[in-house]
């Protein structure tokens, strides 16, 4: 079962030569990835029969078992419906971006980021261990923001790739929060655990919390309410993301989620609460905006928010049909939103504006695009013989025959469609039909890949549904049986019959086209109705967003401030008295000054050498010339190495000699360059030094003192003596430390050494001149 | 500064402070020495050039700029850790082996010897790029 990994490896291989493709194909890569993604898809399509037999693959990797840290992937069900969405809208998208994408700079950049998110996407889908599946979320998330931002001119673009990567972020360390939690209930990470201890989760102390955090992931990601604002301001995208991450694969993690953890977290009190109570507000959220915007990707943003709501709602009531209808539903969504986004993309291009109320009569200058529109716009809306039309036939049932407070949610729904069905038919009417505003001329042959991905969409939305049986038992079943745990059996079909459901449709069909008819006719209602809203709802979410973050980052300052001074003698000071604080304690607690003095005579010239550091480091003290300060403490540190030599510490003598060195010719360099010598510091400041250097050089030498006395049982440097040569090939003990036993420090202190040049250059080559 | 003796010197010097940083290097692993002893005195070498002449001099006639020197010991100390997990599944374990060499029991090489040269690149480089920003006549006024 090693494929899966694989297939995801190879997503993210192929995602890193993109940038070192030979000249002749690079001009071709969008056509390029969407081989790779046929061919995945073609993987997946035959693993079809396998997993409608209700079987499944799991692949099995050790990472850190310790932690419950392993790599899963699963192949079922669900995670098969949504592979299939993932690599089959992939194919389109990049054969869409393909054309889209020529006009501007960097595409190379662009695929890279859009593959590498594929790939992501794949691994989230098939991830069957949830920190590896947070890993995965993470990713998506971080490679939305570069995809939303590509056209990074833009302030506005920018606004609105920070706003959705803070609030997807926020979510993603919420769900990391509720995985650990319920993770501890069951002791694994891995869901086929959580699905097995589902009682055991539900009835722990641990369930509510853990559920919260989830949710909290899960409602960030797929943009429910109150989250739900960074998806339009998403739309800065280019549109082959929208219509991607958007609407199709990145937005629907969030419900994937859900569905996965639905058996094993799903079915209690405060689930079937909670979940639908969040996915009714954002469905009507989603539909009641959508009908006031004007803005083209606006509207497909707003009514994908109400998609989104419905998917929510209908997980979260959680019956065998709600669920059916969900998975249904993601997949009608898909076809028709997929197609939308780039139809709007494509027009957008064309025309140079996305504005409903500038566009017309869209049909005369490209009558096979406004055709493939007519029929995804008639399955947004939800009418027959397209697959949308059964969708919400199915949504109807499984809301009137929901338990609990079933009524309410039926006419919220219904109350939704009919925004839905009015919304459709105004962009038909205003876009495609009617008077046409301008004439454009466009080449037929450039086109192509413009208009195939929608096309393909549409087609299968078309047939499926007119023939859904076959669909609904090989893609839609085996997914419901995972999210619902047992086995439903689904059996699709456009006519169903004349009954309750049926005439709710006519209503829905009734009113709705009352509502566009007014707001088509008259454009005053809706200008009317745009007012209606700002003064009702007059908070705006991205605005309270940003000023809460300004908010945020302006209390950071001030409270930064009052740490970071600026004031090195300070940060000097505080540094020496906190560690002298520290050390004093400790000299306490251990009663640091109860030791013996081993006292052994020394040959004078040692004496005499420790004579001359003494003196020398007084003298560095009090002297009024920089120079021979600097040359003093240079006595010093050659002292110091002397002392090592005397010990036959021959590796740290070199280099204290060597860095001692170093040291004083830097302060040569900077000595030139200071202003003469002037006394600055006060009495009261010097006797504070004064204070402050006593406390602590006494510390440090009780400290020293002390550590002679101490005796460990045995002391690691036997250990380095009698291994250095046997086991590590070297003679020289102290080589021996840096570059293999202790080599991880060794590797940590070259990275800060670097790191502190890197600072140190930036500092004092900035160009910024100092008033 | 301005001295011909130390300028002439630095000529010669220089380059048998460089012969001898690189013998450091290599004998550090028996006998005293090492990447970083040898690294320091490499860069010292360097800055002797830049005080026997001005330090702007030799960062216009250094080919090599010191932020490279940094990348490359980064890059072999990072390089030089993974043989250890996919030979015996370590991280960081030393792997050694011994080259041939005519007429003597052969030079015997490792990862941690590997290391070594990273940590002595990237000394060279911390130490000519601490010297170079220091010596930048324009920020300090």
């Amino acid at each position: 079962m090693l494929p899966m990994l694989n297939l995801v490896i190879l997503y993210f291989l192929f995602a890193l030569s993109i940038f070192i493709l030979p000249k002749a194909i690079k001009s071709q890569k969008g056509i390029l990835i969407a081989f790779l993604q046929m061919a995945a898809f073609v993987w997946f399509v035959f693993k079809v029969p396998l997993v409608s037999a209700n079987n499944s693959e799991l692949l099995f990797l050790k990472w850190i078992p310790e932690l419950g840290l392993n790599f899963e992937f699963l192949l079922d069900g669900l995670s098969l419906a949504f592979a299939l969405l993932v690599t089959g809208v992939g194919v389109l998208v990049f054969l869409y971006a393909h054309s889209y994408m020529k006009s501007y700079d960097n595409t190379a950049k662009f695929f890279f980021f859009l593959l590498l998110f594929s790939g992501a996407m794949l691994g989230l889908v098939l991830s069957a261990n949830l920190i590896q599946l947070f890993i995965f979320w993470e990713l998506t998330t971080v490679l939305s923001f570069f995809l939303i931002s590509f056209f990074n001119e833009k302030e506005l673009a920018r606004k609105a790739a920070f706003q959705s990567l803070v609030i997807t972020f926020l979510g993603g360390l919420s769900l990391l929060a509720g995985i650990i939690v319920i993770g501890s209930a069951v002791d694994s990470y891995s869901i086929n655990d959580w699905v097995a201890g589902a009682d055991k989760i539900k009835s722990s102390s641990s369930y509510v919390p853990g559920l919260i955090l989830i949710l909290i992931g899960v409602f960030t990601k797929s943009a429910q309410f109150p989250f739900h604002f960074w998806l339009p301001g998403a739309m800065q995208a280019p549109a082959p993301v929208s219509a991607y991450l958007h609407s199709a694969t990145m937005v629907k993690a969030g419900v994937f989620l859900l569905a996965r953890l639905s058996p094993a977290l799903g079915g209690t009190d405060e689930w079937t609460f909670i979940v639908p109570l969040f996915g009714v507000i954002t469905m009507l959220v989603g539909s009641y905006f959508a009908i006031t915007q004007t803005d083209l990707k606006a509207i497909l943003a707003y009514t994908t928010i109400n998609a989104l709501g419905v998917l929510v709602l209908l997980l979260g009531i959680d019956t065998n049909l709600s669920i059916k209808a969900a998975v249904l539903f993601l997949f009608i969504h898909a076809f028709y939103k997929a197609s939308l986004f780039m139809i709007a993309g494509f027009i957008e291009k064309k025309t140079g504006t996305r504005e409903i109320n500038e566009l017309g009569g869209l049909i005369k200058s490209f009558p096979i695009t406004s055709a493939i529109a007519l029929l995804a716009l008639l399955s947004m809306a939800g009418l027959p013989p397209m697959l949308g039309f059964l969708g919400k036939e199915l949504i109807y049932e499984a809301k009137v025959q929901s338990p609990g407070f079933g009524s309410m949610i039926f006419i919220f729904g219904f109350i939704s469609n009919v925004l839905m069905f009015a919304v459709s038919m105004k962009v038909l009417f205003k876009v495609f039909l009617g008077k046409a505003k301008k004439t454009y001329t466009v080449s037929r042959f450039k086109n192509t890949f413009f208009v195939i991905g929608p096309a393909i969409l549409v087609l299968i939305s078309l047939v499926i549904g007119i023939a859904p049986n076959l669909f609904g038992k090989w893609i839609i079943e085996p997914a419901t049986n995972v999210i619902y745990a047992s086995p439903v059996n689904v059996e699709l079909a456009l006519w169903h019959g004349f009954n309750q459901v049926l005439l709710l449709s006519i209503a829905t069909v009734v009113l709705g086209s009352m509502l566009s008819y007014i707001l088509i006719k008259y454009n005053r209602v809706e200008v009317l109705w745009q007012k209606f809203n700002t003064t009702v709802f007059p908070v705006n979410l991205p605005e309270l967003f940003t000023k809460t973050i300004e908010s945020f980052v302006a209390f950071s300052v001030s409270k930064t401030k009052i740490l970071q001074h600026g004031y090195h003698r300070y940060y000097i000071l505080s540094i020496i008295v906190f560690t002298a604080v520290l050390l004093w304690v400790q000299l306490f607690v251990t009663k640091g000054w109860q030791f013996e003095i081993p006292f052994t005579f020394k040959p004078f010239y040692i004496s005499g050498l420790v004579f001359i550091i003494m003196l020398a480091t007084l003298f560095s003290v009090i002297t009024r010339s920089r120079i021979a300060a600097i040359l003093s403490m240079g006595v010093t540190g050659y002292g110091m190495a002397l002392i090592f030599l005397y010990y036959s510490a021959v590796d740290l003598a070199i280099t204290q000699i060597l860095s001692e060195t170093l040291i004083v010719v830097m302060f040569m360099l900077i000595l030139q360059r200071l202003p003469t010598f002037t006394k600055l510091s006060s009495k009261a400041t010097k006797i504070r030094d004064l204070i402050v250097s006593i406390i602590f050089g006494t510390a440090m030498t009780l400290v020293t003192l002390k550590a002679i006395n101490v005796n460990l049982s045995s002391p690691i440097s036997e250990f380095f003596m009698q291994n250095s040569f046997q086991k590590a090939f070297g003679e020289n003990v102290v080589n021996v430390i840096l570059v293999d036993f202790r080599a991880l420090d060794t590797l940590g202190e070259a990275t800060v050494l670097v790191i502190a040049a890197v600072g140190v250059s930036v500092l004092l080559f900035s160009k910024k001149s100092k008033s | 500064m301005n001295s011909i003796i130390l300028q002439i010197a630095s000529k010669y010097v220089r380059w048998l402070l460089v012969i001898f940083s690189v013998i450091i290097l290599l004998r550090g692993h028996n006998a005293p020495g090492g990447g970083f002893i040898g690294g320091l005195l490499a860069g010292l070498s360097l800055a002797y050039k830049g005080f026997a002449f001005t330090p702007e001099l030799l960062k216009t006639e250094m080919k090599v700029k010191p932020e490279s020197f940094m990348g490359l010991g980064l890059m072999l100390i990072f390089i030089s850790v993974w043989p250890g997990v996919f030979i015996k599944s370590a991280f960081m374990e030393g792997i050694w082996f011994t080259i041939p060499f005519p007429f003597t029991e052969g030079y015997k090489f490792g990862t941690p010897f590997l290391f070594d040269i990273g940590v002595f690149f990237t000394v060279i480089g911390v130490t000519v790029l601490f010297l170079f920003s220091l010596s930048n006549n324009k920020s300090w006024k």
